[in-house]
């Protein structure tokens, strides 16, 4: 940093100050520094000011322009991925599993150039045993079925029947004994009642073709997409964990949509980025303006506990200590109830409680107070 | 006023669940009635201050609530705080007197008008009321605890009543239990030393004495088994009352607000009067409230339960009768479990007891507590007048002659205050009421004037008429932001709709076509103020939300202010006489000119040593320098709101709310003053169009159509080149989409070639005041692709949209592409089509508006307590920080530039 800003380290937020040195001549640094530090004094927000509220509002007040069901559609390669209000709610709600969870995977040098793309693809995409099976033989006689493989597909997932049969081995276990046969399987059915083997028989065929075979569990899609002068691959399902694994994943740069697995995965920290980044696609592709500090307190409330709590009466609401502020919202017989099994004390500290006692509220001019000293 | 609220919590909730204590700073906390301002007044005697001056004094001195306490009514309570027994369930004797001993008793308050409380002495309204009480002949369960006692019986012992936790892991298990609280609430705890137990069982036997357990189950609602034998409520009682303290505090109650034989009363209090009055309809006959119905049910079965256990009545009687009572008792608290049939007027219609009164939106919480009625409003239809100024409201005289201000009477205001109560109601500016300095309010009349003139001397208030300049709250629902409750000053006008300049419509998203707002008189000095620093229309040019100016000039302020912006030149006559009608007086900046140009003129308004760099909404410049607008047209960009209108932001930044404001005004004026004078309408022919437009529009339209058809046909051969990851379906609907945009979207292009600013729909269009170009193409050339969802019209038969149409037929016509303009006309098929999507966008707003309204109430439950502290960190109402500096810079979104700070500008400045 240039030595006549260092004055204003401390004064200044960080971006600020790169700005300036980004934008204004070196010999006027300094007098530019002192006038953007009157400016932003300026700016500053005053002590008390409902903050929250005001964010609630910014997010609200635009909800009611938003369209409902609306699906991304910009660009024919994309996938449809729900956007609009119910995305927002969605993601607010800190829903553990969401309508569309979709990845957007970026890859190491060479498969970002499009080198064997396809092949990474295929390595994520998940692949069930009903998607390599060409024919399944039905030998009645002897209760067993007959999988024989299309060798193509084996061949690009480079796989071999041998190592399907272990894989299948252990979900099928309850129910069938595996045997490799050649190019295919056998699977023989364990009987459990007599008699019934036909129909156990042609249960095990419809249950085998959903066992899980290679690629990542829960991708059930595979795109790759050529964004700018790189390539890189967008699923359908979501499964960060698991994905990471995978050598040519450039890990610093895929997400995905689903905001419980980056918590999960990366820590709260990208969680609430990843809901600020999230919240603030929506509002931008909706073409509303909302400004991206309201976004940050909203996240910045369901994350401050240190995991990932939705704006409901389950999540952030029950997390507040006045009693009469959570009966306000939601269930108030319930809260009520607790609290006087409790022998809970409400302090009055926050805005409703004292709305209900029609007495001063906690914000704003309602803060400050006056103190005297008390005469002997 | 506190003491009503007050009194409202602690019967109601009082009475089912938690007693609430008013602690006051001085005195003893367990004080019944609220104590208002005179005692605490007489208590300062001793200071400085004379008895005297501090009764002159008008404001009252509130007591403080500190905190509210939650716990469960103790019988003993119960009795402290009642103040009558009820033995009898009639009500009134034959005179209509309350009977003693009845629901209605005198001593639990007084209703009736001319009637003594004869508990605490005072009149109707100064009474609050007072608690009495049933003993009950058996004991009877809460609903409410029911869970509660249920799992507190199965976690004891049967014989011991100890908590079944072997003494040694009891502190391991109090740590467990503790930490689950804090994780997960007090319900999780229940659960989890039901776990504890049932993990540490010792083979059915209570570890404490060794008896033999047995599983103890709930009937619901109030009926407990132990294996198939019931328990009856007394000896539920008899076990939860052995309960030791230590156990009870482990298990995760609070001995000392909650002993659980509490929860199966024997005594039930019986709320004052006052919570349930009873009305007197028109016959002069009574109509009881729903609760007072109740308590009536549960006072009889009460008494016949005494007798006919004194009469030493069949044990099955006593249990029938037992259980009447406890059924009316479940229903006096709840009426609306699921298991029991809820009690019934006798019309049919349920009572509505406790838990219905409290909850829901209609209940007491979010019905009375949170949100209040006010006095002093008032609310009609509004209607547009430009000639007030921006932060102006008009009044109608009838209001103002209604709505009051008080001002108290002092040497110096006497002989101008006594003209009002001269004019009396009547005549305005009067005054309607005077306060007398012991609080009594009269009424003046023309009987009284002339007494109460005489009688007028300082400290006296004179509730004065509406004038103009006071201040008032202008508000329209739905408020869902601060803009939509703002300061405005009053201005008295005739007529009977309430005025207001339509560059406020913004931000209260107002519109004229009958809605109505809201108006609401500030009463004290410190509330004026406050409105008036914090909440004036001025204040609020910049949105919060996004940080730019969301008042400015809309519709023909906007169309105006572009086509003089385009005039080349005009007599100087008619620059002065437009300017003058704005309000400038001052003509020296146009006079000195050979040629004054419509820019000249919209110059005058902009102060000298301003400059302003911008684009027009073609991309072209507009320059401002020294005051002198050089170049480009004036348009949305520059001057309008919500989000736009950068000149505007410039002057605000630069000169201050109040300077913009005023600009803001003589802007507008000029606009429509310009309209005035060269005359501004729009009709039918303006979307006219010439014959060779028209030939070229319908040439591209067929030729789409011919596109169109030969992609179908390429898809049916399976010829079509497929996009990747899609079907060759979808790839088609995806082509077909795309092609018939850009047809319509070339009829733009072409219209766009014939315009000119002649045409006066384009010049709405052109400066952004109204309309979109989409708009007039729909109008003159095409309608367009009718979508729903982001998909051609697919939905009706099987394979076809509509009947006319073939099976599986893919062309645009069949599909929901309307060929013709809005001018033309539409036929039947397409009218129908446009039908469709018109449904559908109509139900997206209907079922948007509860989403999107119940994600904000969600919000704003979450976060209204988050505020700035004095170190600059967010904070919630415990002192949780939830971020470190607000929005990670501290800066105020409303005093920013879209949010920044804008070094680039003070960089050039610099230069």
């Amino acid at each position: 940093m240039h030595k006549d800003l260092e004055e204003f380290q401390e004064k200044l937020p960080l971006k600020l100050l790169d700005e300036i040195e980004a934008l204004a001549p070196a010999s006027k640094l300094k007098k530019v520094a002192k006038k953007v530090l009157e400016e932003y004094e300026a700016a500053r927000i005053d002590a008390g000011e409902a903050v929250g509220l005001i964010s609630a509002e910014s997010i609200g007040e635009p909800g009611t322009q938003m369209t409902l069901n609306t699906f991304h559609y910009a660009g024919v390669a994309e996938m449809n991925v729900t956007m609009g209000l119910p995305r927002i709610i969605e993601i607010l709600d800190g829903r553990k599993s969401i309508s569309t969870p979709s990845m957007e995977i970026f890859l190491k040098s060479p498969y970002n150039k499009g080198e064997k793309i396809r092949e990474a693809a295929l390595q994520i995409k998940e692949t069930k045993l009903g998607d390599v099976v060409s024919e399944y033989g039905m030998n009645i006689v002897d209760l067993k079925i007959e999988l024989k493989f299309s060798a193509e597909r084996i061949k690009e997932l480079g796989l071999t029947p041998a190592a399907i049969g272990k894989v299948i081995e252990k979900p099928l276990a309850s129910d069938a004994q595996v045997k490799v046969e050649g190019d295919g399987l056998t699977l023989r059915l364990k009987e459990k009642e007599e008699g019934r083997g036909l129909n156990a028989l042609y249960r095990l065929k419809e249950k085998c073709k959903e066992v899980y075979v290679s690629g990542i569990k829960g991708v059930r899609q595979v795109l790759p997409v050529k964004r700018k002068d790189e390539y890189l691959i967008i699923t359908f399902g979501s499964n960060l964990k698991k994905l990471f694994e995978l050598d040519f994943v450039d890990t610093t740069r895929t997400t995905t949509n689903d905001i419980h697995e980056i918590s999960e995965v990366l820590g709260v920290e990208a969680a609430r980025q990843a809901i600020i980044d999230e919240v603030f696609r929506v509002i931008e592709t909706q073409g509303l303006d909302v400004d991206i500090r309201h976004i940050m307190l909203v996240a910045d409330t369901m994350t401050a506990s240190g995991e990932i709590k939705g704006i409901t009466r389950y999540g952030v609401v029950s997390e507040k200590a006045s009693v009469l502020a959570r009966a306000s919202f939601e269930t108030p017989i319930k809260h009520v109830i607790n609290a006087a099994l409790k022998g809970e004390v409400d302090t009055l500290n926050s805005v409703v409680e004292n709305v209900m006692l029609n007495q001063t509220v906690p914000v704003g001019t309602g803060l400050p107070s006056l103190v005297s000293k008390k005469e002997k | 006023m506190p003491r009503k609220k007050k009194d409202v919590e602690s019967q109601e909730s009082g009475q089912s669940e938690a007693v609430e204590q008013v602690e006051t700073p001085k005195e003893a906390p367990q004080e019944a009635a609220p104590v208002d301002a005179v005692p605490e007044v007489k208590q300062l005697d001793k200071t400085q201050f004379s008895r005297e001056r501090m009764e002159s004094i008008q404001h009252y001195v509130y007591k403080q609530v500190s905190s509210v306490v939650f716990g469960v009514l103790s019988p003993k309570m119960i009795k402290k705080m009642a103040s009558a027994k009820i033995v009898t369930p009639e009500l009134y004797d034959k005179e209509g007197y309350p009977v003693d001993g009845g629901l209605m008793d005198v001593r639990l308050g007084v209703i009736d008008p001319g009637l003594r409380c004869k508990t605490c002495g005072s009149k109707l309204k100064e009474c609050i009321g007072h608690f009495g009480y049933i003993e009950l002949a058996r004991p009877v369960i809460h609903v409410k605890f029911a869970r509660i006692i249920h799992l507190l019986l199965r976690a004891t012992c049967k014989e011991c009543s100890r908590l079944m936790i072997h003494p040694d892991k009891w502190g391991k298990a109090k740590s467990h239990l503790e930490k689950i609280e804090r994780e997960e609430g007090p319900e999780a705890r229940r659960i989890a030393v039901k776990a504890l137990i049932e993990g540490g069982r010792l083979g059915g036997k209570c570890p404490h004495c060794k008896a033999k357990q047995v599983k103890v189950s709930i009937e619901k609602p109030t009926t407990f088994m132990e294996a198939d034998r019931r328990i009856s409520p007394i000896e539920v009682r008899a076990r939860l009352e052995k309960i030791p303290d230590e156990d009870i505090e482990l298990w995760g109650l609070n001995p000392k607000t909650a002993r659980p034989e509490w929860m199966v009363m024997t005594i039930l209090a019986i709320p004052p009067v006052t919570v349930r009055p009873s009305i007197t309809l028109e016959t002069g006959e009574r109509s009881e409230d729903d609760l007072t119905h109740k308590l009536g049910d549960i006072v009889r079965i009460n008494q016949r339960l005494f007798e006919n256990i004194n009469a030493g009545a069949p044990e099955i009687i006593i249990e029938d009768l037992w259980d009447l009572l406890q059924y009316h008792v479940t229903t006096f608290f709840d009426n609306s479990i699921a298991q029991l049939p809820p009690a019934r007027h006798r019309s049919g219609q349920p009572l509505k007891t406790i838990t219905e009164r409290i909850k829901s939106k209609e209940g007491r919480i979010r019905h009375n507590l949170a949100g209040k009625r006010t006095n002093f409003c008032a609310r009609t239809v509004i209607s547009p007048d430009p000639m007030i100024a921006i932060d102006e409201v008009g009044v109608p005289k009838v209001i103002a002659m209604k709505l009051t201000v008080p001002e108290t009477v002092n040497e110096w205001n006497m002989a101008y205050l006594k003209k009002f109560v001269q004019n009396g109601p009547t005549a305005y500016p009067g005054s309607n009421y005077v306060v007398r300095p012991d609080g009594k309010k009269k009424r003046i009349t023309e009987e009284t004037k002339e007494a109460t003139i005489e009688e007028l001397q300082p400290g006296y208030v004179v509730e004065r008429h509406l004038m103009d300049g006071d201040i008032a709250i202008f508000n329209r629902q739905p408020s869902l932001h601060r803009m939509s409750m703002m300061c405005h000053k009053v201005r008295v006008l005739p007529g009977r709709t309430l005025r207001l300049n339509p560059a406020v419509c913004n931000p209260y998203n107002a519109d004229f076509d009958g809605d109505e707002m809201n108006l609401h008189i500030p009463q004290t000095e410190e509330s004026r103020a406050e409105a008036e620093i914090l909440m004036e229309v001025q204040t609020q040019l910049i949105s919060p939300r996004y940080g730019l100016s969301v008042i400015g000039c809309i519709q023909d302020a906007i169309s105006g202010n572009y086509l003089l912006s385009k005039v080349k030149e005009m007599p100087i006559e008619r620059a002065c006489a437009l300017l003058a009608a704005v309000g400038v007086t001052d003509f020296s900046r146009i006079t000195g000119k050979k040629k004054v140009s419509g820019k000249d003129v919209f110059s005058a308004l902009i102060p000298q040593d301003f400059d302003y760099q911008g684009q027009s909404r073609t991309g072209e410049p507009v320059v401002i320098k020294k005051g002198q607008l050089v170049e480009g047209t004036i348009d949305t960009k520059a001057i309008g709101g919500e989000g736009e209108g950068l000149l505007l932001r410039n002057l605000h930044k630069q000169y201050g709310p109040e300077r913009t404001i005023k600009m803001l005004h003589q802007i507008f004026r000029l606009g429509i003053e310009h309209l005035f004078h060269s005359g501004f309408s729009t009709g039918i022919a303006d979307e006219d169009l010439p014959s060779e437009a028209r030939e070229q529009i319908d040439q591209l339209l067929r030729q789409a159509e011919e596109d169109v058809a030969q992609m179908i046909a390429l898809f049916q051969k399976g010829e079509l080149e497929v996009f990747p990851g899609r079907t060759m379906r979808e790839t088609l609907e995806l082509k077909i989409l795309e092609r018939l945009n850009k047809a319509r979207n070339g009829c733009g292009q072409i219209i766009k070639g014939f315009v000119n600013d002649e045409n006066q729909a384009a010049v709405m269009i052109l400066s952004g005041a109204r309309g979109s170009i989409l708009s007039l193409i729909q109008m003159s050339a095409c309608v367009g692709q009718q979508a729903m969802r982001g998909k051609r019209i697919e939905k009706g038969y099987r394979g076809r949209t509509l009947s006319c149409f073939k099976d599986g037929d893919l062309s645009p016509e069949a599909r929901g592409f309307i060929m013709h303009s809005f001018k033309q006309g539409i036929n039947p098929k397409e009218f129908f089509f446009q039908a469709i999507t018109g449904r559908d966008a109509l139900m997206d707003t209907a079922l948007r508006t509860p989403k999107s309204g119940y994600l904000y109430r969600r919000l704003a439950n979450a976060m209204q307590d988050l505020k700035v502290e004095y170190d600059g960190t967010v904070r919630d109402a415990s002192g949780r920080i939830i971020q470190f500096s607000y929005g990670e810079d501290g800066v105020d979104v409303a005093r920013s530039e879209s949010g920044k700070i804008n070094v680039k500008r003070i960089v050039d400045g610099e230069e």
